[in-house]
Order: C-alpha cells, then structure tokens, then sequence
C-alpha cells in the first residue's frame, strides 16, 4: 500500500446518518474474489434515482454520522476504494470500519461536515500531515484523525512489516505466558460436550 | 485502581509505542468463511499461520440449513475455509461436525474462550465473548491476516464505560430489553470507543446465556467491546466443557478468574445507569438498533423529533412502511425468525418454546438453533416438536436469516420478527423489513401475526 499526504478531488455528499456497512456493500456479494472488484458493489441498493454520491470521478465522500457502523467486514472498505475513494468525511466513524479504511488508505476524517455540505458537490483538498480539508475558494476546516493512523496512512505502513520489529518479544511474551497459564493453549479433553443449559 | 477493562489491557500488552499503540497478544483467533480476504492476504506474501493451536475455525455465514446448497458460490465458500484449515492445520468446525456452529456460541460453549482470554474474530459480534469475562472484539480482514501471521494485534487503549442495570427485570424483560434499551438510550454510537462493562444487580442475576446476549448487542451501541467479570456462576458454567481446563487445572485457573473484575472506585470515562423497572419488552421499528421502543409505545412521529432526526426517522418510517402515531402492537408481521449469536441459545429456544407449547403461529418462520450441541440439546427436550406443531420450521445451525448470506433471506418487503441483532436495510435481504426482538416476543409474534406483547402470554407458564 502506498502511502498520501495530499489529495485533492471531487467531493459528493451522502447525507444519511448510521450509513451501515451493510449498506455499503450488501452481504450477498461478499463471495467475490477482491480482484474482480468491489466498486460496483458500493451502496449497491442505495443507488438510483440520481443518489448525490454517485457521481463519477468522485473520490471524496462527506457523510453522516456513524458512518460505516455495523459489521467488521472489510469489503466495505474495498467497495469505497474500488469505486475510486480516498476519504470519507463524516462527524463520525464505527471503530472496526475506521480501522479497516486506515489500513487500506482510506482516511477516515472526523470532522463538523456542516460547513463543508454547503460547498457540495465540489473540489476539496486534503492535506493529512496538517489536518484540514479546503474547500475550492474556501477556508480550511480542520479534521480529528488518530495520530497513529496518520503516520500509518502517510507513510503507506502495513502493520505486519512493523509488527516484525517485535519478534522476540512476541516470542518471550507467549513463552511467559504459556508457563503461567497454560490452560490457554486448547487441548480437548475429550470430555463429554456438557449440557447447554445447566444454569436454569 | 484499575477497572475490569484495565487488568485485561494490562495482561495483553507486549509492547506499548511511545504513540500509544501498543502490540496485544491473541489468546483466541476464531475464523468463519468470511475469512478468505485475509488468507488471500497471507499467500499473496508467502506467509503461513503462526499458531494453529490457538486460531479454531467455524463454518456458519455461508453454511446451508437446510441440507446441501446447490448455490456454487456458497459451496465454495465453506469449501475454502475447510481447504485453509487443512492447509494451515488448525481446527475447524465445519459442516457435519458435532460442535458446528455459530462461533460466537460455539467458542463459549465448547470452553474455547475463557475468562481473562483476548479474543479476535473477523466478525463485529465478538464482543459477545466479553461475557466471560474475557475481552473480545471484531476485526476486519486485514487485522485478520495480521493475527494469523503474528498472533498480536495493535491497538490503542479505548476509553472505559460503565453500564449499571439496578433493579430486577420483570417477567417476558431479558438481556435483549436490556440491551436495546440502552441503545436507544444512548444511541448507535452511544458508546464508540468505549470499551464497556455491564455492572449492577440486574446484570448479575443474568444467567450466562443472557450476559452473552448482552454483550454481544454491545457493538450496536457503537462500543468496542462488552463485559461482566467472572463470577460463581461463570465459573460453575464453565466447569467440565470440553476444551476448558479440567480438574486441579480448572480451580486454579478459576481463583484467578475470580479476581477479573473492577476495584471498588475505579474510575470510568463514562457512567450511565438503568432502572429495571423502566424496562419492558421492547422492539424496533426503525432501520438502525437505535430505534427501539417499549412494545406499549406507539411509532414515533419525525414532526416532534429534532432536525436532524427527523430526516432519518422518516426515511426509517419509509422504508419499514410504518405511519407515525401507529400503535407498535398494530404492526402485522409476514413471517418470523429466531436464530442468531444473539438469541439461538437453549435458553432462548426455550422462552420461545414456552409460549409457542400448544399454540399455532400464523405466520410462517424459522427456528435456527445457535449450534449443533443446542441443536441436540433442544431435540431432547422436545422444543423441536413445539416449534414444528406450531407450524415453524426446525432448521440446521448457522447465521441464516441474521445475515442471508446461505440463502435464507426474507424476500423484499416482508416484514419479520426477529431474534437478530440487526434491522439494517437489507440486511436479512433486499428490502426485507425486520423488527429485532427477544425471543420470546418474537415467539408471541408469531401466534398473533403482528407485533406483540409477550407477558400476557406467559401468565400460568414457566
Ligand atoms: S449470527 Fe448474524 S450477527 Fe452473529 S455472527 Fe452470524 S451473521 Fe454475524
């Protein structure tokens, strides 16, 4: 994954609060190899009617409150990706999704959209490092965004090459906790599977 | 002072980032299908599983209920997941095995996961491990391939919150009134980026099964993760499952589960609290868990709600075909469903069976036992037979109608009654209509064939 630090692109606006990532890519399409892609998929049964989102070439999304809140799965995120965008602007994210878009490049910003609304459809331009988002002809806002995340999306990180770092104390930790613990590693017992419902 | 929250961070971490990440050890890695993006992820580097021991896969998104799929691209999705297992070598429970299930009834009931324990699933609803005293969460797929690969996971510290249910519930009132009352209380973010623990008497009184409801409608409320700290009757429910430790090993490893729990004045980030007594069976009428109201109420009007509300409730309104000002009693159901790691445990079966015993639904539905031992359990109780005389039907276990994923889908416009934990648009299919609810009220809904109250129900019964 490559890592940003500016994008500038057209915005479009979803206003809809709770924007659940079953909506963002309904679960009978999950089956589908990524390579095939996801972009088509996005908001598949939100689309028609001339949707103020759906605008080719867009690549930046303004949305509701809780945004992407529901299911951990990460094809929403690829539906968004797929479908050419580089951040969503939203008041608020669910945790799992936020994670999910920071670790496919997506920014996930946290931000009053009220003012940015107005300016839509329109060019915003992101600057990730300093935290705002400006409006074409506009004044800039400024954006929430985990510090951690930043670096991770300026720099493209991929959490496994990081984590690599950590071997050893990965491997001293599990030791450790092995000794002290041991239960934790599964061994059937072979026991009979008790009753379910013994505490009623 | 350190809240329950706490001591499980603290016995996590290996390493903290002087930016406040810190690198956590995975005790428990369960998998289902949904898994493949994150194995695809791990070939594309040329890197295998780093602990099968500790990772058990289940089949229960794709997994038919009701015999052998003829859908190819559901069977090669089970397919897949049995054909990682194999290769990487780590246990599965797939189709045909004794100890299929949904994984977050599964891992609980088989002693996979275990108080003090760090659990991780591909899947929103792992908080419901949390019930066990453990610490629980979902994670997408790519923090899925860093656990195979790593068997750790980064994250920084959530914030801490407390939900404290005083009072005792009233009868046909459970863990699912609880938890949608809080939702609606505090909204579908209500507690993002919190990591809760559910406290107070009520809670305590919950058998586990309950606790697991509880705690696995957490993540509706926006929460990171849900909690109880282990106590007797944790403890007395954990004894003699098959991959807990047995014996001496067990009652050592239960004097420290007995210490998992909140110091007196530990300090949270946030505190709500709940009387029981302002809690009766509640359902939803709306598209988000939020939307939840007593089954006494009537359907809330957009004109009296904020703005801002008021735009969402009328598209809710809307798309659930429902009128402002209609009685919630009033609302007629096409069909029913129970299942789900919400409410497909034997406890639950057997509140929907005690008020379906001798009774007819006339609408049709779906019963889906939460795993293949509940399953068993049920059929020699009989519950079975309850469902199948009131004209319902007794179905395999997997997430079925929760998720539609195998197949089983509510067809667009119908309205179900739903044991699930989810009324998002579409998501028990394409323009279905569903109304979450405890068991037992989905089981009133189906006798009466519109939105009910389960108490009167219940008066003479168990
Ligand atoms: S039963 Fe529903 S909520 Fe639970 S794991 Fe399956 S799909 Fe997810």
């Amino acid at each position: 994954m490559s890592g940003w630090s500016h994008h500038a692109g057209l915005a479009v606006l979803l206003d809809r609060a709770n924007v659940d990532t079953d909506q963002l890519i309904p679960a009978r399409f999950m089956s589908t190899p990524r390579a095939q892609g996801y972009g088509r998929f996005l908001l598949h049964d939100l689309r028609g009617d001339g949707a103020a989102w759906d605008v080719p070439g867009a690549s930046i999304l303004v949305a509701g409150p809780n945004f992407g809140c529901g299911s951990s799965r990460e094809a929403a995120v690829y539906a968004l990706v797929d479908a050419g965008f580089r951040a969503v602007i939203a008041p608020g994210f669910g945790d799992i999704f936020a994670a999910n878009a920071v670790n496919n490049g997506l920014l996930p910003a946290v931000a009053d959209t009220g003012a940015l609304m107005r300016a839509l459809p329109g060019r915003l331009a992101i600057d990730l490092a300093v935290g705002t988002i400006t409006p074409e002809g506009g004044a800039a806002i400024g954006f929430d965004l985990d510090p951690v995340w930043c670096v991770k999306l300026i720099n493209g990180w991929d959490d496994i090459d990081l984590t690599a770092r950590h071997t050893d104390d990965i491997t001293a930790f599990a030791k450790r906790r092995r000794e002290q613990a041991p239960w934790l590693w599964p061994q059937t017992t072979g026991a009979k599977p008790p009753s379910t419902g013994r505490d009623q | 002072m350190r809240t329950l929250f706490d001591r499980l961070w603290d016995a996590h971490v290996i390493r903290t980032r002087d930016d406040g990440a810190a690198l956590l050890w995975v005790d428990r890695h369960y998998l289902h299908e949904g898994s493949h993006h994150a194995f695809a992820r791990l070939a594309a580097r040329g890197m295998g599983v780093a602990h099968p021991a500790l990772t058990v896969g289940v089949a229960d998104h794709y997994v038919p209920t009701r015999g052998p799929t003829t859908d190819p691209d559901i069977a090669r999705m089970v397919a897949t997941l049995e054909g990682n297992a194999a290769a990487h070598g780590f246990a599965l429970f797939g189709r045909g095995d004794p100890r299929q299930g949904i994984v977050h009834v599964v891992g609980p009931e088989q002693g996979l996961t275990l108080p003090g324990m760090l659990v991780v699933c591909g899947d929103s609803h792992t908080s419901t491990h949390g019930a066990l005293g453990a610490w629980g969460f979902g994670i997408g797929a790519t923090e899925v391939a860093h656990v195979l690969a790593t068997q750790t996971v980064w994250q920084r510290k959530p914030r801490r919150m407390r939900l404290t249910f005083h009072g005792t519930p009233a009868p046909g009132v459970g863990a699912k009134d609880m938890a949608l009352h809080w939702i609606a209380a505090l909204g579908a973010d209500g507690a993002r980026g919190h990591a809760v623990e559910y406290a107070g008497p009520a809670v305590r009184g919950l058998p586990v099964s309950g606790r697991l409801t509880l705690c696995n409608l957490s993540i509706e409320g926006g929460a990171r993760c849900g909690m109880v700290a282990p106590d007797a009757a944790l403890i007395d429910w954990l004894r003699g499952r098959p991959f807990a430790p047995q014996g001496a090993v067990f009652d050592r490893a239960a004097e420290g589960w007995a210490a998992l729990a909140s110091d007196p004045g530990a300090e949270f980030d946030a505190e709500h609290s709940f009387d029981m007594a302002g809690i009766a069976p509640v359902v939803t009428w709306g598209t988000s868990p939020e939307d939840a109201a007593p089954i006494t109420a009537s359907v809330p009007d957009p004109a009296r709600a904020t703005p801002e509300r008021a735009s969402r409730m009328a598209e809710a309104l809307d798309y659930m075909g429902l009128r402002p000002g209609q009685r919630l009693t009033d609302v007629a159901v096409d069909q029913v469903f129970i299942g789900s790691c919400t409410n497909a445990r034997i406890e639950d079966l057997r509140a929907a069976a005690a008020v379906l015993a001798g009774r007819r639904a006339v609408v049709p539905g779906m019963v889906s036992p939460g795993s293949t031992p509940v399953r068993r359990q049920a059929e020699a109780e009989g519950l079975d037979r309850i469902f199948v005389d009131a004209g319902l039907e007794w179905v395999g276990s997997g997430c079925s109608m929760c998720v539609g994923m195998n197949g089983d889908r509510v067809a667009p416009g119908m309205r179900c009654a739903s044991s699930t934990n989810r009324n998002f648009r579409g998501r028990q299919g394409p323009g279905a209509r569903t109304h979450l609810m405890s068991p037992a009220m989905v089981a009133a809904a189906a006798v009466t064939g519109h939105l009910s109250d389960v108490r009167p129900f219940l008066e003479g019964r168990g």
